[in-house]
């Protein structure tokens, strides 16, 4: 198990370390021009486009450029935003909390919802609450997540006024609605994974096993049924962490939420390289690691399954 | 601890017998499977009775009903499609088919206890086989954790499983296959139930291992003085162990009688078939016998005898009139206890 986990980190450096490079590669290199955005369109001073240029190295060839970017990183600094003229690190400190809350609410909300309906539905097959469940999910599954996002911000937000419209001046309620939406897509995912897997196992010969020792129903459905059920559900939700915490652009957006997706599409459309690249990478870590815990907690939960 | 107050209206067993007669009987036994393609019977009117230290094979082609009959007494029939349509299992004189659910699962696992054909589906793969084995004692004895794995070890101890203490905690999957039907076994056991049944025990183990747990099994039963009912198709199995034989045929018992009579003098031309297909060391070399045709389509059982198709001997009255289970007698008319042949021309399998 330890052996396998600081191998698991050691694979992270190359990945890391490429993935950085990929994007700032990309970002940097789009031939945009990140100094005419600060001044939209008028014209730059020359002296302040020489200045600048020279803070950021841009005259300098790519290579030069990320290595000057991954020393930085290297030493714990993000570098500065060519946008904001703020250090990115400071940026990333007040998306962060944003973003996290969201996921949050969104992760808590899948799991709770996500896996009671899929347990109920699979255990009762072809019953109403079964049905519900299929028909809901697929609605969900099938309309884009934009249009669930301003449906709702419509309804539930300006005409029923049940939630605050946008922004997160009203404290924790405001992130609720994002986070319901944002992890609606997910919950109906996981509900369907959870149905069959319920329905697949209750069929199981163990099952069979366990109700001949004569165990009350409760525990044949909670021990024996579900225990193997939530397999394929903690792989998904590990994968959908690192979604919830990076691909929040449309829902952030809609909703007014200074969080990383926000930023990241504001960095985005100024070119603003090494914000990009900032957000960007501390995503990839966070990939990397919700992916070795997902790992780590399958053994866990699966026996059959050892690391060495 | 409820448990104890409530299963006492079934007596314990070896200790103040109140009730007389066989420890199971189960009586014209009906079971269909309700499914979109129609209704199959999958057992129609088993009658068979097991006593304390008895064993009783019961013998039958895949389908044949014989894992179904089983399942109904232990009321873990998956309903739907399943449905007892008519019948009663009598358990120590209480008919378990009318019990609440509740006095059911007391019963399961308590005093009826099943053992399974492939151990390694059957157990629990996430679980460890210490805590599957506790759960018995937990559940129907209320012990704790601690004391249930105690229990565990012992009983692990007794279906000798080497190094038990140490191997408490591990998976399904790390035993070999013997191993794990002796966990089987040994779950089965736990609650030194009143009666096994064993699900084709020995199906999936190979042959050298397949005698150990039979022997095992056979042990354990004589030293309980448990009834046994073994349900298999292997006929060198039931052989060695068993005192009297049900052979079933499309839901039905076509035959029954003690192991050894029905193994010199077949009186149904079906269990005639199955011993005439034993490979046999002085026929070497010769084209081995089999049955011909396929077993019957439970959703459309053949009128008549079920195996008329099949029969060597199958004549008109087959096609129309189905046989009943008639007790099989000496040419002379000298009763043989035990024996039944559900057959038209028993007399003619038998005697001639």
């Amino acid at each position: 198990m330890g052996r396998f986990v600081i191998r698991r980190i050691l694979q992270m450096v190359p990945v890391f370390i490429g993935t950085t490079l990929i994007v700032y590669v990309l970002v940097t290199q789009m031939g945009g021009d990140p100094i005419q955005n600060l001044y939209g369109e008028k014209p730059v001073p020359d002296n302040i486009r020489a200045t600048l240029t020279a803070q950021y190295h841009l005259d300098e060839p790519w290579y030069l450029q990320y290595w000057y970017y991954f020393k930085g990183l290297l030493q714990g600094d993000f570098g500065e935003s060519i946008q904001q003229g703020r250090p990115i690190a400071e940026l990333l400190a007040e998306a962060w909390p944003e973003t996290l809350k969201v996921a949050g609410v969104a992760f808590t909300f899948e799991l709770v919802v996500g896996v009671i309906a899929g347990v109920l539905a699979g255990m009762r097959r072809g019953s109403f609450i079964d049905n519900l469940v299929l028909v809901s999910t697929l609605t969900v599954i099938a309309v884009p997540i934009f249009v669930l996002g301003n449906v709702s911000q419509t309804f539930l937000g300006q005409e029923w006024g049940l939630f605050p419209v946008s922004s997160t001046d009203d404290g924790f309620i405001s992130y609720v609605l994002p986070g319901l939406v944002l992890g609606s897509v997910s919950l109906a995912y996981i509900a369907r994974l959870a149905r069959a897997s319920v329905a697949e196992n209750l069929r199981a010969d163990y099952v069979r096993t366990a109700k001949a020792k004569g165990l009350p129903k409760n525990r044949v459905i909670g021990i024996h049924v579900l225990r193997n059920s939530l397999i394929p559900v903690v792989t998904y939700l590990g994968a959908d962490l690192g979604t919830l915490m990076g691909g929040a652009i449309v829902t952030e957006g809609i909703f007014n939420i200074p969080g990383v997706g926000y930023q990241l599409f504001q960095s985005l459309n100024v070119e603003d390289g090494p914000a990009v690249v900032g957000f960007v990478s501390l995503l990839v870590l966070v990939y990397l690691i919700t992916a070795l815990i997902v790992d780590l907690l399958y053994a866990v939960l699966d026996p059959r399954i050892r690391y060495e | 601890m409820t448990t104890i107050d409530k299963t006492a209206a079934v007596p314990a067993p070896r200790d103040g017998e109140t009730h007389e007669g066989p420890l199971l009987d189960v009586r014209d036994l009906h079971v269909e499977f309700r499914t979109r393609e129609g209704v199959a019977k999958a057992v129609n009117g088993v009658s068979y009775s097991v006593n304390a230290g008895e064993t009783l094979a019961v013998l039958g082609e895949s389908g044949s009903g014989k894992s179904v009959t089983a399942q109904a007494i232990m009321g873990i029939l998956d309903t739907p499609p399943g449905f007892v349509t008519k019948g009663e299992i009598l358990f120590r004189g209480q008919d378990m088919l009318k019990m609440s659910e509740d006095e059911h699962r007391k019963v399961r696992g308590n005093k009826i206890a099943m053992i399974f054909q492939d151990a390694l589906s059957s157990l629990n793969p996430v679980l460890s086989v210490g805590y599957q084995l506790g759960e018995m004692f937990r559940v129907h004895q209320g012990l704790s954790k601690k004391e249930a794995k105690a229990k565990a070890i012992d009983l692990m101890d007794r279906v000798k499983i080497p190094a038990a203490a140490a191997r408490v905690n591990d998976y399904p999957h790390q035993f070999s296959g013997g191993m794990r039907q002796r966990i089987m076994i040994a779950m089965a056991l736990s609650l030194e139930p009143d009666l096994i049944i064993a699900d084709e025990p020995t199906t999936a183990l190979d042959v050298t291992v397949q005698a150990q747990v039979m022997d095992l099994l056979a042990e354990l039963q004589a030293e309980y003085n448990m009834g046994l009912i073994l349900i298999t198709h292997d006929l060198g199995v039931v052989a060695d162990v068993a005192d009297k034989i049900a052979v079933m045929y499309a839901g039905r018992i076509v035959e029954q009688a003690p192991v050894h009579e029905l193994y010199k003098r077949p009186a149904h031309p079906y269990t005639k078939g199955l011993l005439d297909s034993i490979p046999r060391l002085d026929q070497k070399g010769q084209e081995l016998y089999a049955i011909k045709g396929l077993p019957p389509n439970l959703l459309k059982i053949p009128s008549g005898c079920a195996f008329n198709p099949r029969c060597p001997r199958a004549e008109d009255i087959c096609r129309t009139d189905v046989p009943p289970l008639a007790p099989v007698t000496e040419q002379d008319g000298a009763d043989l206890p035990g024996r039944g042949s559900a057959c038209h021309f028993w007399k003619e399998t038998i005697h001639g």
